[in-house]
């Protein structure tokens, strides 16, 4: 820890608890990436030099090879649906067969006969639409309890970040795993609620620093001398100076309800009537592709999952670079 | 030290009470009403007997007194250990069905956990600015960490157990091998358990790798560090204090990792049929067992807690600051 970080983090917390800054999300035990991201945030003055950030940006090759390979299954998503030539859950063509370009089956069948591709582009878009929806709640509120802690100090910040703590505890996965069972979930937008209810604490943790820190700046006394309303000073000066983080933390929060919703829809507690990549992944399970050697049923939907989520991580470590002079390659 | 450990307690303490509460709460809150449910899918046709069969599952299962005192008689019975009777696997009680679970997924979490988190910290500090080791094992940690359990579990599971038949696939032992502590017995457990373990183990380990090579970065640009380096100490003693300290936040980071692992320890079992928790709650799930699922719920919960306890002891071993009341104590 730097001293900087150390002083920030003596003052910020007092007497409640600062665990280390680890997002929680499955993914990312991007641990410094937060104090890293303080850092560029109190170094820079906000994004004044964009001109420059452009320049590191589309030279920075992580930042690159992942924004192209999320970008490419974004577009995969939008227009694909349009060339498939059968509907997901139709059963229209021969069972288990191999990709072919004889019957529109670009990705083979399944063992009931229905589209590999067709499934794979809807999945493809559930997927996004579940990765966006869920991260932008966790994110949403993760800045309403971590700018409010943060900000107000005292009483209003013991009790957030108690509950921040509490949630934190909680293992994110078993708890939506225990109400998903009872209340099923209809569609993909409540599984994306359900995802990003839960997901939020380590943001709102990591905000609630940030915000801290930011507080005790001159700008930020200036306006609140100048009779500045809490929810102004905090959305137009203290926002604004870490625009840069709240970006790379909405990219962590989506691969994470990417990934949460991947593994809820594995076990079967998904959405009905869909047929999400997770699902897919359990049905070739449960029909036993891996005995038939269906290899298509099963590696495509892991691996655009896998690519989805890393191309993230990677566009967040190549933005942590560009926003971050010091973590430039030399 | 002392208020470090109080605060903590605090936390778990009013942790464990609002999971029991949603873990009770949430068949109460459920729209619809459960008992009807069951006498409707008797199918009785009469009134009377209905009504009379309503009257006696209510009495049963409790709900015929007041909410409190339904919500008093389940912290009652969670004292005693009674956490109910499977349904599915009638009369078989709850605990007997997590009692025999657990120590296989323990079995595989425990050492998956461990050994990823040593080998990823060791990776990482040697990957840390060095170009060309970053350059292979950054992408790879990324992409192993992007990676969803139960893909890499099937993908394991086709390449070394369908292609290449080396290992097996299925339960924890061959259904013909006897039971005991023979050698044959625990090699052919270990063959079972290889394979999901080696899946948790190669998930967790892209993490770990990662926040260890950039909390290395971060330290080497530290004072101290170029401090060291100006006074002419050898690069391996500067970042062997970087190290110590990085070593910080990876500790902490394992208790917020264990929600993800336990979540893929779940799924790892449901692929390769390992009949730990994660398979037994797959099994509730579809077979609506519900006095099970609250069940593993109410152990996943006591078991993340004390782990999170011990990882807060081990805290306190390795940073001297929290013993004196500095400002480690906070962390």
């Amino acid at each position: 820890m730097t001293e900087k970080a150390k002083s920030t983090a003596k003052r910020t917390t007092g007497k409640t608890s600062e665990k280390s800054d680890a997002p929680v999300t499955p993914a990312a035990s991007d641990i410094p990436s937060e104090r890293r991201a303080k850092k560029a945030a109190v170094t820079s003055t906000g994004m004044g030099n964009a001109r420059e950030m452009v320049y590191f940006a589309i030279r920075n090759r992580k930042l690159v090879i992942g924004l192209i390979i999320v970008v490419f299954f974004a577009l995969f998503a939008i227009f694909g649906p349009y060339f498939a030539q059968h509907k997901p859950l139709a059963y229209t063509s021969p069972p288990g067969h191999a990709p072919t370009l004889s019957h529109g089956n670009y990705f083979g069948t399944d063992y009931t006969g229905r589209d590999i591709y067709a499934q794979f582009v809807g999945g493809l878009r559930l997927l996004f639409e579940v990765g966006l929806i869920g991260g932008s709640i966790a994110a949403v509120i993760g800045m309403i309890v971590g700018f409010t802690a943060g900000y107000k100090a005292g009483y209003v910040d013991e009790i957030l970040t108690m509950i921040t703590n509490v949630t934190l505890c909680l293992p994110v996965f078993a708890v939506i795993l225990v109400i998903s069972s009872y209340m099923p979930v209809k569609g993909v937008v409540t599984e994306a609620i359900f995802i990003g209810s839960i997901s939020w604490p380590w943001a709102a943790r990591a905000l609630r620093a940030q915000t801290f820190s930011l507080t005790s700046r001159e700008f930020v006394s200036l306006a609140r001398l100048s009779g500045e309303r809490s929810w102004k000073i905090i959305f137009k000066e203290i926002a604004p100076n870490m625009s840069s983080y709240l970006f790379m933390m909405f990219i962590l929060l989506f691969g994470g309800a990417i990934l949460i919703a991947a593994t809820l829809d594995f076990i079967g507690l998904g959405p009905s009537g869909t047929m999400s990549l997770g699902q897919m992944l359990q049905y070739a399970v449960s029909g036993s592709a891996l005995v038939l050697g269906l290899w298509w049923w099963f590696v495509p939907p892991g691996l655009a999952i896998m690519l989805i989520v890393g191309g993230a991580y990677f566009m967040n470590v190549g933005l942590d670079e560009v926003f971050n002079p010091r973590l430039r390659e030399m | 030290m002392r208020r470090y450990f109080a605060r903590k307690l605090i936390t778990y303490g009013i942790t464990f009470f609002a999971a029991v509460t949603v873990d009770w709460a949430i068949p109460h809150m459920m729209p619809g009403d459960p008992i009807a449910a069951l006498v409707g899918r008797l199918g009785v046709q009469d009134q009377a007997t209905a009504d009379a069969l309503y009257r006696s599952f209510a009495k049963a299962f409790r709900q015929d007194i007041p909410l409190w005192k339904q919500y008093f008689y389940f912290w009652q019975s969670l004292f005693h250990g009674d956490l109910g009777i499977s349904i599915m696997q009638f009369p078989t009680p709850v605990t007997t069905l997590i009692s025999r679970s657990a120590p296989y997924t323990l079995s595989l979490l425990i050492p998956a956990i461990l050994l990823s988190w040593y080998v990823g910290n060791k990776v990482g500090a040697m990957a840390a600015r060095r170009k060309g080791l970053d350059n292979t094992v950054l992408p790879i940690s990324y992409l192993l960490t992007a990676t969803p359990y139960m893909w890499l579990a099937i993908l394991l599971a086709w390449l070394f157990a369908f292609i290449w038949r080396v290992f097996p696939i299925g339960f924890a032992y061959d259904a013909t091998m006897q039971k005991g502590w023979t050698w044959a017995f625990i090699v052919n457990l270990l063959y079972h358990w290889f394979l999901p373990f080696l899946t948790l183990f190669l998930v967790s380990l892209g993490g770990w790798a990662i926040g260890m090579r950039n909390m290395i970065i971060y330290e080497l640009e530290a004072d101290y560090s170029h401090y060291l380096e100006a006074l002419g100490a050898p690069r391996r003693l500067v970042r062997k204090y970087a190290f110590r300290n990085a070593m910080l936040p990876q500790i902490t980071g394992l208790a917020l990792s264990l929600g993800a692992i336990l979540g893929g320890a779940l799924v790892t079992e449901i692929v390769f049929s390992y009949p730990g928790l994660g398979f037994q709650i797959f099994r509730a799930i579809s077979n609506k067992d519900y006095f099970v699922i609250q069940g593993i719920f109410l152990f996943i919960i006591i078991g993340t807690l004390v782990a999170n306890f011990i990882i807060d002891i081990a805290y306190v071993l390795v940073d001297p600051r929290t013993r004196i009341g500095m400002q480690g104590g906070q962390a």
